[in-house]
């Protein structure tokens, strides 16, 4: 099959790759460019393990082809924070216990962080709302919640704002 | 602050040892998107497998043509059970004695079942070319009913044992029939039942479901035939297992085959077997000699990989008038599938489902048990559950409330007449086990007045007038479950999977510089091990768990082991951890005595040192004693510090708890909704209580889950309705409550620090209290049981058949 060239900025990098019109975004992620964070738990939008952020929106990365997100920005688990500069929520999830093996954890947090950019005083409901559409088998999600709630607490203190 | 001048307390905490919710360390990766699952690994040239798998449930193997498929450029191979054949591994031994199909051998026994193994250069070329495989089938009648498998016009599933009348776990009686497993005392039972004045009797189901770990299963495969060593990586709860069935099955030497679990995305029993894609990977790299990867996708996971559970149980429970249990007597019909697949210890075709007597004083039982073959996937794995034992306690916990019924009495109050008292243990239960400890009327209180049990009861007496008033159309439903696990798996003089007696170990390294390394045989899957055992470690050996690495998966470097499953890894491996971390205290103590220049017998150990006895400012810190060791002759004692522990535990370990659920169900809808969820867990000495706390609201989660929903269902024909998320129901956020934990503290009295193990209890008692509690909002109605998964379709058609709504 044809492959066509699709140009992304991930993480703030831009970058190609080719694919096939019938590629998944997730496989191109994983396979193509080595960002293996996003995983997959069903190909079929159900589990959201395999979450990512496009143009400001949380999507299900196995929902879309890849040449669907042709342009677009794409930021990803490996994009919210590093080594030196964890996410507020990467923070979080290891101090409340949010994760256990971790297989949810990229997508959740990706989901997570984009519900708290549109919503940044959820209460429990909105939260448990919010990340539905993500499943994880280990947690209960009842350490996942505080882990969220923690996070907009905190990034709602003054300083973090500066 | 000198060393010397620190507290004992703050030297305690320094360590982050034992009873500490020490953060994990394992988070650092997985918050970052840095874990390395097996779909992760990438190699050169390596190539892509997937399956063919059979529409049907039973049909004779006609033909196989893949022409067009090899004609697809990318494709490499296809392989077929003739394929495999030459090589004797187109069937592979299970671990519960039977054999297994790795690809269809003249006929399929179950839809998904493995037919031909695609090789090609991706995974679309892979599953282009799987449809372009031809396969012509010549269907066949189908059994899913187990009831109907010894019926004379029965189809008969395993034509390869037809006439086998003997099989691994003893005579055969039909060629559907696999073994029949009793336990107690049949005639003395069924005298007791004769005789009692109360006899209560259910058929209690506990329907077929699946582990579903958020990542499914998969391995790379690569042979290196320069150096003939062949390395597997993959979805493995017990790697060291693989290893050696590897090596038998391939002929390849064990010492030249390395097997890695990589982190893994959840287990609950869905990984300890060995699946036939783990088999044709590795059979396609030594093939093509390049390395191959298999991955299976969601439908692949739940059609075709082990399920669980699957019996029915047949009950029959004797009182007297006053609630005094006398006996009990369970007939259970096991529906395994197509292949007897559970991963049991070998000597337990039923697992320990004769740990169903429960927390109960019960003189006397009697337990059987007939496994069945089906055309269904193989499995009847522990699910998050030590082999059988979910089914063992909702069997019990639903017969106790069949029977309070019957008595007319309070099914709390029936519990605290017959629990096993805190002085009868060790407890000799009626079916063989010896209970190591307990205090369950104290923890059943706590429980009581947590919840305010009395005060419940009266709102749920009166909701039931509202109801019947017209001024409600909500119930409300109390569910009750004291459970008893039994965990730890276990003693090598009655437990092995495969011959392989059922230990585990630890080997222990201390660096010059006083950090430290531990290996263990066992496998976490979120568990949490590498923060867990280094704070058993660090109570035995005084180095803070932050200084010492835990690795554990990797067969060239870990002990040998028998994995993670059946919440094993605390009572053996943990075990083991400390046995090791004595031996090196040992040897450490006679460093010490030299250093100080006193006898072995002078010095104690205080937290992080030896110190003279009686002269409190003389001592050696274990990190002074570990650099010692390594740059110091010291006369009579070997350079290094190093210890190894093969761990054989005495007795499994007995964790028990008190669970109580409050749910509100709509009778219109059938919908329910969890108000309360308390849960009181003793699981011995507590290690890390955020884990505990973190394992108990995932096991109830999954409790939930199975309770209200979640299942394995086929049709008539044999076909899986629930192979996707959509059907096979995974609560979300919004559907799971948030649990209230509690706990009790009664250690094991054979385990070195007293630990039972947690991580499964959850699911063992929460399904019975989730279950216990949709039963009981209709107890007021004339219900005596009804059977799970609860959904709300369920629930709507046990109000209406009671008449609810008319
Ligand atoms: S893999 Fe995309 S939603 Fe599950
Ligand atoms: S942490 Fe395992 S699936 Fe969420």
């Amino acid at each position: 099959m044809s492959k066509t060239t699709i140009k992304l900025n991930v993480n703030g990098q831009s970058v190609e790759a080719q694919a096939e019109p019938r590629e998944l975004l997730i496989h191109v992620l994983r396979e193509q460019l080595q960002i293996t964070g996003p995983h997959i738990g069903c190909e079929t939008s159900h589990c959201g393990a395999c979450t990512v952020d496009i143009d400001g929106k949380s999507i299900k990365s196995c929902t879309l082809f890849a040449i669907q997100a042709q342009g677009s920005e794409i930021t990803t688990i490996e994009g919210l924070g590093n080594p030196d500069k964890l996410h507020v929520l990467q923070e979080k999830f290891k101090e409340h216990h949010g994760l256990q093996c971790g297989y949810c954890t990229p997508g959740m947090i990706t989901r997570a962080h984009r519900l708290l950019e549109e919503n940044p005083n959820p209460t429990e409901e909105d939260v448990r709302f919010g990340i539905a559409g993500n499943l994880c088998r280990c947690t209960g999600y009842q350490n996942i919640v505080k882990a969220v709630m923690a996070a907009a607490d905190e990034l709602n203190q003054p300083e973090a704002v500066a | 602050m000198s060393a010397a001048e620190e507290t004992i307390q703050e030297r305690t905490a320094a360590l982050k040892g034992l009873g500490t919710s020490r953060k994990r360390v394992e988070d650092a990766r997985f918050t970052q998107g840095k874990g390395n699952y097996v779909d992760d690994i990438k190699m050169p040239d390596m190539l892509f497998g997937d399956f063919v798998r059979s529409p049907y449930a039973h049909a004779r193997v006609k033909s196989i043509d893949s022409s067009a498929a090899m004609a697809v450029p990318g494709v490499i191979a296809v392989l077929t059970a003739q394929d495999l054949e030459p090589l004797s591994l187109h069937w592979m031994p299970t671990l519960a004695g039977d054999k297994q199909m790795v690809l269809a051998d003249g006929k399929v026994l179950f839809q998904g079942q493995e037919v031909a193994f695609v090789v090609a250069e991706d995974r679309y070329i892979a599953a282009d070319a799987v449809d372009l495989v031809q396969v012509e089938y010549e269907e066949l009648p189908v059994l899913v009913d187990p009831f109907k498998a010894e019926l004379p016009d029965a189809p008969v599933l395993r034509e390869d044992i037809a006439d086998a009348t003997e099989g691994a776990h003893g005579p055969r009686r039909h060629p559907n029939h696999i073994f029949t497993w009793e336990q107690g005392d049949k005639s003395a039972t069924e005298a007791v039942l004769a005789e009692a004045p109360v006899v209560a009797e259910e058929m209690v189901y506990y329907h077929r479901t699946h582990p579903c770990p958020m990542e499914t299963c998969g391995a790379v495969a690569s042979m290196d035939k320069v150096n003939g060593k062949l390395t597997l990586w993959g979805t493995f709860q017990a790697p060291h297992v693989v290893r050696t069935v590897a090596s038998l099955l391939s002929g390849i030497a064990e010492h030249n085959i390395r097997v890695v679990s990589p982190d893994i995305g959840g287990g609950f029993g869905n990984k300890v077997g060995v699946y036939p894609g783990y088999v044709c990977a590795i059979v396609a790299s030594i093939v093509t000699g390049q390395p191959v990867k298999w991955i299976e996708d969601r439908m692949e996971n739940l059609s075709a990989t082990a399920f669980a559970r699957d019996y029915w149980m047949k009950g029959k429970i004797a009182a007297t008038d006053d609630g005094k249990i006398l006996g009990l007597w369970c007939h259970t019909t096991a529906d395994h599938g197509a292949f007897d697949a559970c991963a049991d210890p070998t000597k337990y075709p039923a697992g320990f489902m004769n740990i169903c007597t429960g927390s109960y004083d019960i003189p006397m039982a009697y337990l059987a048990v007939d496994g069945i073959y089906t055309n269904k996937a193989p499995g009847g794995v522990a699910y998050r559950c030590s082999f059988r034992v979910t089914e063992a306690a909702y069997f019990i916990e639903r017969m106790i409330e069949v029977l309070a019924i019957k008595l007319n009495m309070d099914a709390a109050e029936l519990r605290a007449k017959n629990f096993i008292r805190k002085d009868q243990f060790p407890y000799h239960s009626a079916l063989g086990w010896e209970y190591d400890s307990g205090d369950y009327h104290t923890a059943w209180n706590k429980a009581l007045e947590a919840v305010n049990y009395t005060g419940l009861r009266a709102e749920q007496a009166q909701q039931v007038e509202d109801f019947k008033a017209g001024k409600t159309r909500k119930l409300m439903g109390i569910g009750l479950c004291h459970f008893t696990e039994i965990v730890g798996a276990g003693p090598v003089k009655n437990c092995d999977i495969l011959g392989m007696g059922m230990f585990d170990s630890c080997e222990i390294r201390i660096h010059p510089t006083g950090s430290a390394i531990a290996r263990l045989g066992t496998i976490s899957q979120g568990q949490g091990h590498a923060t867990t055992f280094a704070q058993i470690l660090a109570s035995e050996i005084g180095i803070s768990a932050d200084d010492i690495t835990v690795e554990e998966g990797d067969t060239d470097t870990a002990p040998y082991g028998l994995g993670t499953y059946g919440s094993r890894s605390t009572p053996v491996a943990g075990a083991a951890t400390a046995m090791a971390g004595r031996k090196i205290r040992a040897k450490a103590q006679m460093i010490a005595a030299y250093l100080l220049e006193v006898h072995d017998n002078d010095i104690e150990w205080e937290v992080d040192r030896f110190v003279v006895k009686g002269a409190p400012e003389r001592f050696k810190t274990m990190k002074e004693v570990a650099f010692a060791s390594y740059t110091q002759v010291i006369p009579g004692v070997e350079p290094g510090l190093e210890a190894v522990s093969y761990y054989d535990p005495p007795n499994m370990t007995y964790p028990f708890g008190a669970y109580i659920c409050v749910m509100d169900i709509d009778v219109d809808t059938g919908e329910s909704d969890i108000r309360q969820f308390y849960a009181l867990d003793d699981c011995g000495t507590r290690i890390n209580p955020m884990i505990i706390e973190g394992q108990v609201h995932g096991g109830l989660t999954e409790a939930l889950a199975i309770a209200l929903g979640q299942e394995i269902a086929y049709d008539e024909l044999g076909n899986v309705k629930t192979g996707s998320l959509m059907d096979f129901f995974i609560p979300t956020s919004w559907e799971t409550p948030n649990y209230q934990t509690d706990f009790t503290e009664t250690p094991s009295p054979h385990h070195p620090i007293g630990a039972k193990g947690v991580g499964e209890s959850p699911n063992v008692g929460g399904v019975p209290a989730f279950s216990n509690a949709i039963n009981d909002a209709f107890r007021a109605f004339g219900l005596t049981h009804t059977h799970m998964p609860h959904d709300h379709w369920r629930i709507w058609k046990t109000a209406n058949d009671l008449g609810l709504h008319s």
